[in-house]
């Protein structure tokens, strides 16, 4: 058995260093079977809405790649670039010998038993390759889709962008309109190579009862830019995420944006660590976190390992009732002399102020609150679909009403 | 154009003002002489209806409408328009969307190019403004608001020489100072303590301020001149 197993089997019942704990023997491990589906034929209009809410547009136009996986089943997958793979993981795995040293190099797989299921109970997950020097102009689309109500997905993702390649990957999670609880496991692992650029945006839109664990670690070269924005403005009962970024080479680059939103029921804990391992690397994370009564950690960390490295770290919170917690907990870490690292952390309500303000411009309360909440949570967020736009502004809308 | 009658108000239970009564007929400016902490910006921001503002005793008439009980928003939407003396920043918020708010569906283009403020159009609404930023800003939303009442509390104020005079000129745009007096259909009251704004506005008439009541009123230039001489001790002399 090979060591990697070995330490799943050992770590099966880990429980993970933060979020709540999930006994992960109340989801199901079944569900149907669904066809392999080119065209995307098997999904109705209804269906169709529900994925374009989470950025998924049910097409291969405009796409240089697009990957979609319902439960445990690949239904589509497909290259549409020259310079551009996407396979399912497993088969990447069987296809390149090499794919394999990739796996479980930026994430450790004893480090929680969602990990550890990932290795031991892998479903499966998108392998996708920029090749180098190759510039992609159009996004590759992924969407790990929870089709089946309780059921329990378990993926690993990998990504390698090659030196000086540039790609765009739009990861929308979500869930059938009939699902109201599972739980999902996504381990990704991407490499920045000399030079490369990713920007990765990631739109999970779950129902009331889901559970979340996704487990990620990025590698960056020296002058690659890794960028990654997250959002999440729907209901969902618990996220618990931590993803860790290395600038290993000098001169990288990475910025993490967030946008969150906490509902009533949920619990979010969110963070964002950075390892300036390299010299004149660079990293901006930026939270935007939003509670209508639910609960938000927003965690960031940063670590200075170089000198000339440069980092800000800013988490704002935005409290609209009275029932909802934001826990802001920045930490900057320097280990050495010559690290340029500061943080910004400020949570509080709206500004009466503020609102009287645009009041007194003719705006009545309920568009001077959604105004400001609009100008809150706008982050600046690079190729987003314009159907995506219109979908966070008008859930930004909705959130801003009646507060 | 506006009248108030007797109006009292207290912010979080302490009385600022004490019976005022004022009356700006249409067409005219008025200004408000008074020192710091004699409630001219109370009274400013109770005729623009803030909240923290309570209203205990007294009524406030726009265009012969009681407005008391309006919300903020109603009195903007009836043609108040008050221009802050110091505005809140808003991030996020570009400056572009206010001024959009602020003209409904008249085109505020024109406007912002001919004061020079279109590089200010993307900024975050009042966020590191200079002191001369937020004047011009402020007076440009007015100017896409329209309003027929024009509240400006020191409007001078921060801002440097050569900014002054845009403001002047703004503001004069604002009363409708380049049509005659007996044509002009809007209204001013200002607040002002360096009385610079008189070069640029002519206005018709005076008030002092003092704790919480307007006890003096006259022409405004004498008005000044005076305060300039004697300042506001002799006032309070002067009235007792």
């Amino acid at each position: 058995m090979s060591e990697i197993k070995t330490r799943a089997i050992r770590s099966r019942e880990k429980k993970a260093a933060l979020g709540a704990d999930l006994n992960l023997e109340e989801f199901s491990r079944q569900s149907e079977d669904w066809a392999y589906d080119p065209e995307y034929r098997q999904f109705s209009s209804e269906e169709r809405q529900h994925l374009l809410k989470a950025g998924i547009e049910l097409t291969d136009e405009e796409h240089a790649g697009t990957f979609l996986q319902a439960d445990a089943k690949v239904v589509h997958c497909r290259a549409s670039q020259p310079g551009v793979e996407v396979l399912p993981i497993t088969e990447a795995m069987s296809r390149y010998d090499w794919v394999s040293d990739y796996l479980w190099r930026l994430v450790a797989v004893d480090a929680d038993k969602y990990t550890a299921r990932a290795e031991l109970e892998l479903d499966n997950g998108y392998f996708t390759r920029v090749l180098p020097g190759v510039h992609l102009d159009q996004p590759v689309e992924s969407c790990l889709y929870l089709r089946t109500n309780l059921f329990a997905q378990y993926l690993h993702n990998l990504v390698i962008v090659e030196p000086g390649a540039q790609m765009h990957i739009i990861t929308g999670c979500t869930t059938h309109p009939a699902v109201h609880s599972g739980l999902h496991v996504g381990v990704s692992e991407f490499y920045v190579r000399a030079g490369g650029q990713l920007t990765f945006t990631m739109i999970h839109t779950w129902a009331e009862d889901v559970h979340v664990r996704p487990r990620t670690g990025v590698w960056v070269e020296e002058g690659g830019i890794f960028i990654s924005n997250y959002i999440l403005l729907k209901p969902v009962k618990t996220v618990q995420t931590y993803p860790t970024v290395t600038l290993a080479g000098p001169g990288a680059v990475t910025r993490l944006n967030s946008i969150l939103i906490a509902h009533p029921g949920s619990e979010l804990d969110i963070g964002g660590r950075v390892i300036l391992q390299a010299p004149k690397t660079r990293a901006e994370v930026i939270a935007r976190s939003l509670t209508v009564g639910g609960k938000c950690i927003s965690r960031g960390h940063l670590i200075g390992q170089a000198p000339e490295i440069k980092a800000h770290l800013e988490c704002r919170g935005l409290i609209l009732s009275p029932k909802g917690i934001i826990y802001a907990i920045p930490e900057l870490e320097g280990q050495v002399a010559g690290v340029d690292m500061s943080h910004e952390a400020a949570v509080g309500k709206i500004a009466a102020e503020e609102v009287e303000y645009l009041m007194a411009r003719g705006l009545d309360e309920d568009e001077a609150i959604s105004t400001i909440v609009r100008g809150f949570l706008k982050v600046k967020i690079e190729g987003l679909p314009a159907a995506l736009e219109a979908e966070m502004e008008r859930a930004v809308q909705e959130t801003g009403k009646g507060m | 154009m506006l009248k108030i009658e007797d109006l009292w108000v207290s912010i979080a239970g302490k009385e600022i003002l004490k019976g005022v009564n004022l009356h700006i007929p249409v067409g005219e400016t008025h200004v408000l002489f008074g020192k710091n902490g004699s409630g001219k910006s109370t009274l400013l921001m109770t005729i623009m209806g803030f909240q923290s503002y309570q209203v205990k005793q007294g009524k406030i008439f726009l265009q012969g409408r009681d407005i008391t009980q309006l919300p903020t928003y109603e009195r903007a939407r009836l043609g108040l328009g008050l221009a802050f003396q110091r505005p809140p920043s808003i991030r996020g918020v570009k400056t572009r969307d206010i001024l959009f708010a602020c003209s409904g569906t008249k085109p505020y283009m024109p406007l912002v190019e001919q004061y020079n403020f279109t590089s200010f159009l993307d900024r975050e609404v009042n966020y590191g403004f200079s002191g001369g930023e937020l004047k011009r800003s402020e007076l440009l939303q007015l100017l896409a608001q329209d309003p027929s009442m024009v509240l400006l509390d020191e409007p001078e104020s921060g801002v440097d020489l050569e900014n002054l005079e845009v403001v002047g000129e703004i503001i004069g745009r604002l009363l409708q100072k380049d049509r005659r007096r007996g044509h002009r259909e809007k209204s001013g009251l200002i607040i002002t303590h360096t009385g610079f704004i008189l070069d640029y506005i002519n206005a018709d008439r005076g008030y002092i301020m003092l704790d919480g009541k307007i006890p003096c009123q006259g022409n405004p230039r004498e008005i000044l001149q005076h305060l300039k001489q004697y300042g506001y001790e002799e006032c309070a002399r002067c009235l007792r």
